[in-house]
């Protein structure tokens, strides 16, 4: 756990003013695409990868957020595919799942961690 | 042995068993010497099954009739209709998903039939369209069989004695009918206004689009306003259809299909400028593949300057109004079909509505726009207009069906508009004017009475709900290039606006590019 936490690297994404209320943008970090998602309605963070693992699209920070059941998830813009927020698994078909990253807020500045 | 043959010139067929006798085992036979034509069925002694029969003289209702007695359908209170029509009355609507055979193609990319998805409602417990799809894969691939599954679904649920309540989702308990009166009653304007207030939870992909389309159809305030701007379906939060490769195809409206060569040459410059790949759409447009996110408001001022506006190609809405040239040019055309086109296009321009919509208006009954396709298909008479409504294209054709004769253009207009209120009310989401024609009870009889003769008492109402739409119109697209928080969102990555997807790659193909191939 120790060395997980020791490889984590904060960078600075953007301003919270900059994502719209309950949706999401998409954060460039040198070649890496990262939808970043403010579910401002549960005073919520996260960030996923930004390709959809179906057809290989750079969409899902299009895509709409929502909940099933208490489980946050986003879904593709292309084919409604759906993704879990919190563990990146695939809801309803057999997708693969996507990578997470964590969020942190600090003055009004978001920040993604990266390995 | 069923079979169908044609001999010296006469259609012969027979199917089942043709001589069919026994206990209680009736038939039904017409004898018509004076066209040639012998037609029998022979029918179970409950009524209910066909049995066999034969066809001699006119054998066109052969393989209907085929499909009825293999798949065992359920004979109509008078079995003579399948062999002579239905005769007198109004017509009742028969057509959509039940009168279908089990072993129709429902889903084509995954070839699932009706019988198919109705087994694993009934033996599989499968009571939504997500156990569906996981069950039978139909509706994973284009996703454009969904609405029928849902149909299925809810047939076979009904069927099965099940009750089912028509909700949109886990948040709300209720139909997109009573969510629309509930919103505009309390006057909401918002999607979380609406979801504190009726719903629960936080919302999804289900009940956002419908419920942001129930705002914006009745208050028609501009989509992309802080709070419903992410609430809309994503080709609306963007004002364009999202393609392959993750870029976006814009469309201009075209009302009528009649534009003039300096408009055209704006096309061609902006598609010249931009990269992009231009194609004639089915409504009589142009369309303008591949453009970058953040190249879109760029591209529209530029429209925009030359007079274009929106063509709402990305909303569910008013599409076009397809017309043939007319009486201004066509030696056959009995009215000006283009400028009542026009007319028409420019007043429904931006109605947000439970799903796309498209009209036709034809100078003459060649029917040159193909009127009787659309959801609702104006053709000249020589008195006046003849209006067809409810028709569509898409996977399951269906004809527009008459609903008034020889009317002139004000009376058609006030129809229109009073069958448009009526269909934005009360149908389900993603439901086309056909399919709703479809599940009302009294089918098209019930919707003359409706909006011929007021018979909901609704009609002043629904023509002031659209005056107030033409009167609050406007171009989004101008809205949105306008208004710098809402063109700053048009960027791909909110850390570099500048920087394009360098994901979304582009291959040629005849002097033009196409969107490289997905996996």
């Amino acid at each position: 756990m120790i060395a997980e936490a020791t490889t984590t690297t904060w960078f600075y994404a953007c301003n919270v003013q900059d994502v719209p209320l309950n949706g999401g943008v998409c954060v460039k970090y040198n070649d890496v695409q990262i939808a970043l998602f403010h579910f401002s309605r549960r005073n919520e963070w996260y960030a996923t990868q930004n390709e959809c693992p179906h057809r290989m699209q750079m969409a899902l920070s299009r895509g709409m957020i929502g909940t099933l059941g208490e489980e946050p998830k986003v879904a593709c813009p292309f084919h409604k595919k759906t993704f879990s927020l919190k563990t990146g698994e695939c809801l309803n078909s057999d997708e693969c799942a996507i990578k997470i990253y964590p969020v942190k807020i600090e003055d009004g500045k978001v920040f993604i961690g990266v390995e | 042995m069923s079979t169908k043959l044609k001999l010296i010139g006469v259609d012969v067929a027979s199917f089942g068993d043709p001589f069919a006798n026994g206990e209680g085992i009736t038939s039904v036979a017409i004898n018509d010497t004076n066209k040639g034509v012998y037609k029998r069925i022979n029918i179970s002694a409950d009524g209910k099954t066909l049995l066999g029969g034969i066809l001699v003289g006119d054998a066109e209702q052969y393989n209907m009739l085929l499909q009825t007695l293999k798949n065992k359908v359920v004979l109509p209170p008078n079995p003579e209709d399948i062999i002579l029509g239905s005769r007198g009355g109004e017509e009742v609507a028969g057509a959509g998903i039940t009168g279908l055979p089990d072993d129709a193609l429902i889903c084509s990319c995954e070839a699932v039939t009706k019988g198919m998805i109705c087994n694993s409602v009934t033996e599989n417990n499968c009571e939504t369209v997500d156990a569906i799809k996981k069950c039978t894969k139909a509706g994973t691939g284009c996703g454009g069989c969904v609405p029928m599954i849902k149909d299925l679904v809810t047939h076979t649920l009904k069927a099965n004695g099940k009750i089912v309540h028509n909700v949109l989702c886990e948040h709300f308990n209720y139909s997109r009918q009573e969510l629309f009166d509930l919103v505009k009653i309390n006057k909401l304007k918002t999607y979380d206004e609406v979801l504190n207030m009726f719903g629960k939870g936080d919302g999804c992909e289900l009940c956002k689009p419908p419920v942001a389309s129930i705002l914006a159809s009745l208050w028609n305030e501009i989509i992309l306003k802080k709070g419903n701007d992410t609430a809309q379906d994503s080709n609306d939060r963007f004002l364009a259809n999202i393609q392959k490769g993750g870029t976006y195809s814009v469309v201009p409206r075209i009302p009528g299909g009649e534009i003039t060569p300096d408009k055209l040459i704006v096309i061609g410059q902006v598609a010249k400028k931009y990269n992009l790949y231009t194609k004639i759409t089915g409504g009589q447009r142009i369309d303008l593949f591949g453009a970058h996110l953040s190249d879109l408001p760029n591209i529209w001022e530029e429209l925009i300057d030359a007079g274009f506006e929106s063509g709402h190609a990305y909303g569910k809405s008013l599409r076009t109004v397809k017309s043939c040239v007319g009486s201004t040019w066509c030696r056959f055309g009995l009215h000006d079909s283009v400028s009542f086109a026009i007319k028409v296009e420019e007043r429904y321009r931006g109605l947000r509505s439970p799903h796309k919509l498209k009209g036709g208006v034809s100078g003459c009954i060649r029917e040159c726009a193909e009127a009787q396709s659309k959801d609702f298909g104006i053709i000249a008479t020589e008195k006046g207009w003849n209006l067809y409504v409810c028709g569509n294209g898409g996977s399951k054709p269906q004809h527009a069906l008459l609903l008034a004769t020889d009317i002139d253009e004000e009376t058609c207009i006030k129809y229109l508009d009073r069958f448009l209120m009526f269909y934005v009310k009360t149908a389900d989401p993603l439901t086309r004017t056909a399919t709703w024609l479809n599940k009302m009870e009294g089918g098209i009889g019930y919707l003359k009475t409706v909006v011929i003769d007021d018979a909901l008492g609704m009609n002043t109402q629904w023509e002031a709900d659209m005056a107030n739409h033409v009167d609050t119109y406007e171009c989004e697209w101008k809205a949105a290039i306008e208004t710098p928080e809402l063109r700053k969102r048009f960027s791909h990555f909110v850390n570099a606006p500048e920087e394009k997807d360098p994901s979304a790659k582009f291959e040629p193909m005849r002097e033009q590019v196409k969107a490289k191939d997905w996996k």
